[in-house]
């Protein structure tokens, strides 16, 4: 796993294959995910692989309604509303994911600040292509 | 944070014109720019003959989508007759004319050019909404898309992270959308020229007319609450709460401030203009903020000397509702946290001490995307020149405005000042 490349399709290649990953800059230290092959801190280009533990809180999210047709077509839409939403990892970090065992047709009932945890449940053999990061309630 | 940045000689503005914002089935991009030239031509106090336009910056996000043909730069300057001088096209998604603009200033404050023309086109509304939808989604981060984000969802989870922090709820944001369907009236140019009131009561006198049971709306508030009425878009947003699909198209006419005069004796003086780029929404530093809009903001006030109170009224991108009240805490006229208390307390409307978007905003007057920056500037220009008639801000002395324009999800920003002087 050392030798991927810091790219968005390593990423999504990792995911699949249930793994959450980031890239550490050896130069200063600074820790990012997705993965950045430069680092914006120090502007070094040395990284290494970090998994992460997959644990954060909910910092923003919403339920959507009018659904773009990637998603239609996985049977969401107005009368089966979806929630996305942006993760603080416990790393530092924050991440867009898909957010499952909530109640998207009921918003109320989704906390910002409610702590998540990732799961995997869209793992397929495509080499990443169909795989979605997501992240449950803890 | 940037360094400071003067503009290497004075630019103003003395020429501006726009078309009529809104869905044309029979009318193309051409035929709008033609219309916002035409008002353009007519606008410059002691006319001017085109062939002395130095060259054409145009704005344009993506008709390449919408309208299936790419390269519009020379088709416009053939249009308006500039063929075989140079145009430039830019693209900053909902910012794309904004930089057109931008260009223009620092092309003749360089020196190169004397008078330049500017502008923004967008047509979006024949394509159908699913198909706009996507277009737009062109425009958010790969990241965001990737787990089902939409355009309206960006901004909506926005808008949770600002209700938990500061205590706010929905209820504040449908201030701003009153306030902006109650100015939009008052723009002929204006795609949605209604105000909610009159809204609600024609859609109670219609249902009296077919015979069907009248609900009891108390007031604005309350049938925006009507979900018949203002449907879940992407929680919190709801339909009220999200700009139109449109087209439009707008252009305004630069000169060197030595060269100015000879065009009229009321220019309209860019005194400090700023662009910034941000990152996807899930890495931004402050999720109730955006900061590509700062470091505009940061870049306009240090030009130009002034400071966000000394900015008397303004055009902000309000795409969301949660927009306009994030940009007026980002541009300074309001403390973080303070923006849609600000709103709801009627701070913002056209007739409080600190106007924001008299035209109605995207939300009202329509966002054709590649034309709504220059649009934006073209209302400050309007109301510092005293010619927005029923919309004139009330008061008089009327000397600085600011224009602020947003692309994707805060990844391009512009802050512009001008003053009549």
């Amino acid at each position: 796993m050392e030798d991927l490349p810091f790219s968005d399709v390593s990423y999504n290649k990792y995911i699949a294959e249930e793994k959450l990953m980031g890239s550490r800059c050896r130069g200063c230290g600074a820790l990012f995910t997705p993965p950045r092959s430069i680092c914006p801190v120090c502007f070094g280009s040395a990284m290494e692989w970090v998994t992460m533990e997959g644990k954060g809180k909910l910092a923003a999210f919403t339920c959507i309604f009018i659904a773009p047709p990637s998603m239609t077509a996985q049977g969401y839409g107005r009368n089966r509303p979806y929630c996305v939403g942006v993760v603080e990892l416990v790393e530092g970090p924050r991440v867009a994911a898909r957010i499952e065992g909530v109640d998207a047709s009921n918003p109320l009932s989704i906390k910002v600040g409610m702590a998540v945890r990732a799961i995997f449940p869209y793992r397929t053999d495509k080499g990443g292509a169909d795989s979605y990061l997501t992240f449950e309630p803890a | 944070m940037g360094k400071r940045r003067r503009l290497g000689r004075g630019v103003a503005v003395v020429g501006a014109g726009m078309s009529k914002f809104g869905m044309f089935k029979d009318r193309d991009s051409k035929d709008l720019f033609a219309e916002g030239f035409g008002e353009l031509f007519s606008s410059v106090d002691k006319g001017f003959d085109p062939r002395e336009i130095d060259c054409l910056y145009l704005g344009n996000f993506s008709n390449d989508f919408f309208t299936h043909q790419s390269h519009w730069g020379p088709i416009i300057a053939d249009l308006v007759g500039l063929t075989p001088k140079p145009v430039t096209r830019t693209e900053g998604a909902c910012a794309s004319s904004a930089l057109a603009f931008r260009e223009g200033v620092l092309a003749i404050a360089a020196g190169f050019y004397d008078l330049v023309l500017v502008g923004g086109l967008e047509e979006m509304s024949k394509r159908t909404t699913e198909e706009v939808a996507e277009g737009l989604a062109l425009a958010t981060s790969p990241y965001e898309g990737r787990v089902g984000f939409t355009f309206p969802g960006v901004f909506a989870a926005v808008a949770t992270a600002y209700f938990a922090r500061y205590g706010v709820t929905r209820e504040h944001l449908m201030d701003v959308t009153i306030k902006s369907h109650h100015n939009a009236p008052l723009n002929p140019k204006a795609q949605f020229p209604v105000s909610v009131r009159d809204m609600l009561k024609a859609k109670k006198e219609s249902l009296t007319r077919r015979g069907f049971p009248v609900p009891h709306w108390e007031n604005e508030k309350d049938f925006l609450r009507d979900l018949s009425v203002n449907p879940m878009v992407a929680w919190p947003m709801h339909l009220f709460d999200c700009c139109p699909i449109s087209d439009g198209a707008c252009c305004m006419l630069l000169a060197s401030e030595e060269i100015a005069g000879n065009f009229t004796d009321d220019p309209i003086h860019v005194a400090g203009i700023g662009q910034g780029s941000g990152r996807g929404f899930h890495g931004s530093p402050d999720l109730t903020s955006f900061e590509a809009t700062k470091y505009a903001a940061e870049e306009a006030y240090g030009m130009s000397g002034l400071r966000p109170e000394d900015v008397q009224f303004a055009e902000v991108h309000d795409c969301f509702s949660i927009a306009e009240v994030i940009h007026i805490e980002d541009l300074g006229f309001f403390s973080p946290g303070r923006g849609a208390f600000a709103t709801a307390e009627g701070l913002t409307r056209l007739d409080g001490p600190k106007p924001i978007n008299t035209s109605g905003g995207l939300k009202c007057k329509g966002h054709p995307v590649g034309a709504t920056g220059i649009s934006q500037l073209y209302e400050v220009w309007t109301q510092l020149r005293c010619r927005a008639g029923s919309r004139q801000i009330p008061g008089g002395d009327l000397r600085i405005g600011g224009a602020h324009n947003l692309g994707g999800t805060g990844g391009t920003c512009t802050f512009t000042i001008l003053e009549r002087r």
